[in-house]
């Protein structure tokens, strides 16, 4: 950090954990600075253009004529059509299936920090008693349940409950998140000490005061990791709403695309417009949220 | 959830004394709290997660075709199972397409992320666009791979004169599966990328001093500093990998739905159409409770072995 020769992009996100120790022997050899390995840069640079491409390609289809369509495809458009957006719009019934999937994932999101942080929080403080560490392995364990298994009864079950709707959906996600995040945040609360609570509870402070006012706050880096997640997956999820929801209207982006790419999939330059759409919103908030992004997923792997 | 709207037990309660004496001073007493914390989600999981497997379980033992009447046939849907080709052919290709998919997602992933770690320029920026595929959708993604695959590609292969892949190979039965496991290992790379990257900054950069002291080669610190350090990561990337190839659906969807024929139908596929679209609910439900049982007993293999492998060194 001390290194004058580092500008700030050159930084990696778990820079700050590692032991300082390592840096100030490095000294003048700086691993970010100096002696960079130029071949191996290239070459990485080479394989991020897998990445790249398909998504160039996307772009440049999207802004196409259907008559500009043809070849292998990678060729710029010889002039802007916009109009390829607004026949997705129409097509797909952006605004609404946009409207769904982000009040399902906010909904997830919120839901899940709330309750999957505080369910963790019980059954890392009481690990020693019977019925704690029994339900800490009953939610466990159902992290080998493949989806598949409940997929056929969950439906029937959703629907004699009227959750074949967004809230059902909103409901599900928190539930079958819990089981990974009931692991990830207890790992993480038991590297927290008990002595700050400890003497909050001295003080008076219930146990409900001393989950939202101390332990809470203290789980902030673990709340990112697990909402970047959750977020991540409830928006892009195609298989649990394609099974849940029963009514067109509550139809999610990715469920647009599918059912749109059944009815219409010869017009494919307003298919790439909504695709485009359908991605570019978590795009976009990756392009301001990057560094964050990865190094919270990292976090989380570390636990 | 509604744990926030009851009254917190102000006054915490003295516990059984045994369960007392093993805790630590000053936490000796277990507040009611705590119990109103976790009923309300465990009660909620227990009924939109386990009556749902239990739910499974019992109608595979009967002929219920998803509405309608319904008897006992006991084990004559698992006896079905196993004489069905469609049912073998789902599960060949699906532990195929895992298998591969697994042993190539984890040789690029590592193989980039050690890349990453190196002595590199734009480090950040690099590893900002390798995690790109995470946050995609499959299903669109996916539909933009479709026309790469069955548009684009033919048209560079011919281009370039290689009739083999002048036409598409979505709708060549012994070339489909290919497609899909190109796109199930660009989507899954990225994340096994982020977690080989989080092994790697773990292990202390004195190792690597050491080793270059005592002129290890490249190859030589990488076996025996490297690899054995991230063993855990390693098993953790394996383990998750073959676990969720084992139930690909979205890639498929996207791809080739199932086809040509049936050449790429798998099981989660399989248990979908036969019991939404064929009636087939019992029965595919009879399938579902093996293939939990197939990937309980593999995942629990995979963690044996690998563990084992991890304490070898």
């Amino acid at each position: 950090m001390t290194a004058p020769t580092l500008t700030p992009e050159s930084v990696p996100p778990a820079a700050s954990e590692r032991p300082p120790v390592r840096r100030r022997r490095r000294g003048g050899r700086d691993e970010e600075g100096r002696r960079v390995n130029w071949w191996l840069t290239a070459l990485l640079a080479v394989c991020a253009l897998t990445v790249l491409v398909p998504l160039y390609f996307t772009v440049v289809t999207a802004l196409k004529t259907p008559d500009q369509l043809g070849g292998s495809g990678f060729g710029l458009p010889t002039s802007i059509h916009l109009q390829n957006f607004a026949d997705a719009w129409n097509l797909t019934n952006f605004p609404r299936a946009l409207m769904n999937t982000a009040l399902i994932t906010v909904g997830a999101v919120l839901l899940t920090l709330a309750t999957n942080a505080m369910v963790a929080y019980a059954i890392a403080r009481n690990m020693h008693r019977r019925l704690f560490k029994g339900i800490f392995f009953y939610l466990v364990s159902a992290i080998f349940v493949p989806f598949p298994i409940i997929m056929l009864p969950v439906v029937k079950q959703t629907s004699l409950l009227g959750l074949d709707n967004q809230a059902g959906l909103i409901l599900l996600y928190t539930v079958f998140g819990l089981s990974t995040n009931t692991l990830f945040f207890t790992a993480f609360i038991r590297s927290i000490p008990v002595e700050l609570e400890e003497a909050a509870l001295l003080d008076g402070a219930s146990t409900w005061t001393v989950f939202t006012k101390i332990v809470f706050p203290l789980l902030s880096p673990m709340l990112a990791t697990v909402g970047i997640l959750t977020c991540v997956w409830a928006w892009n999820d195609f298989l649990l709403p394609l099974v849940v929801l029963s009514d067109p209207a509550a139809q999610t982006l990715p469920l647009a695309n599918y059912v749109f790419q059944g009815q219409f999939n010869t017009n494919y330059t307003a298919a790439f417009a909504s695709y485009l759409m359908a991605m570019a919103p978590l795009l976009l908030v990756y392009l301001f949220a990057q560094r964050w992004v990865i190094s919270g997923v990292m976090r989380g792997s570390i636990k | 959830m509604t744990t926030s709207s009851t009254a917190p037990a102000r006054a915490p309660r003295a516990t059984n004394p045994r369960a007392a004496a093993r805790r630590r001073p000053g936490t000796s007493r277990v507040s009611r709290t705590f119990y109103w914390m976790v009923l309300p989600a465990v009660l909620l999981f227990f009924v939109l997660h386990t009556i749902p497997v239990l739910n499974g379980i019992f109608f595979s033992m009967t002929n219920y075709a998803g509405y309608g009447e319904w008897d006992f046939t006991w084990f004559a849907n698992y006896v079905n199972l196993f004489k069905d080709d469609q049912v073998l052919n789902a599960y060949a290709f699906t532990f195929g397409f895992a298998l591969v998919s697994t042993i190539l997602v984890n040789v690029i992933s590592l193989a980039i992320a050690l890349g990453l770690n190196s002595r590199i320029k734009f480090k950040t920026g690099l590893r900002g666009i390798f995690f790109i595929p995470n946050i995609l959708s499959i299903l669109v993604i996916g539909y933009v791979f479709n026309y790469l695959f069955s548009n684009s590609l033919p048209e560079i292969a011919s281009g370039l004169g290689i009739d083999a892949l002048s036409t598409s190979i979505l709708a060549n039965p012994d070339l489909a599966w290919v497609g899909i496991v190109i796109l199930a290992v660009w989507q899954a790379a990225a994340f096994n990328i982020i977690i080989y990257l989080a092994g790697l900054q773990t292990i202390p950069g004195e190792l690597y001093e050491a080793a270059s002291l005592d002129g290890a080669s490249v190859w030589r610190t990488f076996r025996s500093i490297t690899f054995p350090l991230i063993g855990p990561f390693f098993t953790i990337n394996m383990v998750l990998s073959l676990k969720n190839f084992l139930q690909v659906f979205d890639h498929i969807m996207a791809l080739t739905a199932g086809g040509p024929g049936t050449s790429t139908q798998s099981v989660s596929l399989l248990i979908y159409r036969g019991g939404f679209q064929g009636g087939e609910y019992a029965y595919q439900t009879a399938n579902a409770v093996i293939f939990l049982v197939v990937i309980v007993l593999i995942s629990v293999f995979q963690l044996r072995v690998l563990q084992r492998r991890e304490a070898s060194f």
